[in-house]
């Protein structure tokens, strides 16, 4: 499984504001602590807060701010903000059968049959990011630190 | 003077007395009444009748706020002992107050209490709301894949 730059880097500072509620921080910081460009990282916030996960904090000292529900908001919200997960669907069409040919496989249906394997992939996967909200990410963080 | 507040929740095994808000909640949350699975759940797991198998409830003064049904298997695919959760239900109003958190604890006190170390379960995928429980709980996926396939008639 492999998630884009941009939504790596809202995961990770999601975390980064919800294990500090109520304090702000900065995106230089941010982008020091986790060796992301911060000029990429600005962008990921702005839509953070778009989102209405984030506020900004203006003035000297500035940054962002969670006002996210760390119980509630899950890894999924924060991936769906920048990204599909669903495997590209070559096909498209499922394959008709065909009874004359049943030892070969044409291209639509081998297309068809990947398209089913990725696509349960995707399903296993969206369930796991579904499952799993921030406060249990920082729980998580929290064991294995142990 | 601070004062210690006693927890109104216990935790203990299910009686058939329980049976009939234990079907409500069940009901409530799954959308369907099953009296006769339940009851034969309390033959099965209900208190004290096999060592291995646990039903138990979440009681606050005589309300049954939440159940859970639990028990130690075998070698059950290959694997070694270890305490399976079949069911758990919190009602929607005491949610979010660590009754869950309870009948979890409670039930794997009893699976060590067996020697087991190891705590599982398997739900559908898009039961986001109990999924989430687990997880809160410090469960991860197992090493496992569910399978299934329609039988041809």
């Amino acid at each position: 499984m492999k998630l884009q730059k941009n939504t790596l880097a809202a995961i990770y500072s999601v975390l980064e504001f919800a294990a500090h509620p109520g304090e702000q921080r900065s995106a230089a910081a941010i982008a020091r602590q986790y060796r992301i460009s911060p000029h990429h990282l600005a962008k990921v916030l702005r839509a953070l807060g778009r989102a209405g996960l984030l506020e900004s904090v203006r003035g000297v000292g500035g940054g962002y701010r969670f006002t996210g529900n760390a119980k509630r908001l899950t890894l999924m919200d924060v991936i769906g903000l920048f990204e599909e997960i669903s495997a590209p669907r070559r096909g498209g069409r499922r394959a008709a059968r065909r009874e004359a040919e049943p030892a070969g496989a044409s291209p639509l249906e081998v297309e068809d049959a990947v398209g089913v394997v990725l696509a349960e992939i995707d399903e296993i996967a969206k369930a796991t990011f579904r499952s799993i909200t921030l406060d249990t990410m920082l729980k998580l963080v929290a064991r294995r630190r142990k | 003077m601070a004062r210690a507040v006693r927890d109104p929740v216990r935790v203990r095994g299910a009686q058939a007395r329980d049976l009939g808000q234990v079907i409500e909640i069940d009901a409530g949350i799954t959308g369907m009444r099953k009296p006769a699975y339940w009851s034969e759940i309390l033959q099965r797991y209900g208190s004290g009748r096999r060592r291995q198998r646990f039903f138990l409830v979440a009681e606050d003064g005589g309300r049954i706020e939440g159940f859970a049904i639990g028990e130690v298997r075998d070698w059950e695919y290959g694997m070694p002992p270890c305490g399976w959760v079949f069911a758990i239900g919190v009602r929607p109003d005491a949610r979010l107050g660590g009754i869950g958190t309870r009948l979890l604890e409670a039930i794997g006190a009893g699976f060590r209490r067996l020697g087991v170390t190891k705590v599982r379960t398997i739900l559908a995928r898009d039961n986001a709301l109990i999924l989430s429980f687990f997880r809160s709980q410090g469960m991860m996926a197992a090493p496992f894949i569910a399978l299934e396939k329609d039988l041809e008639p």
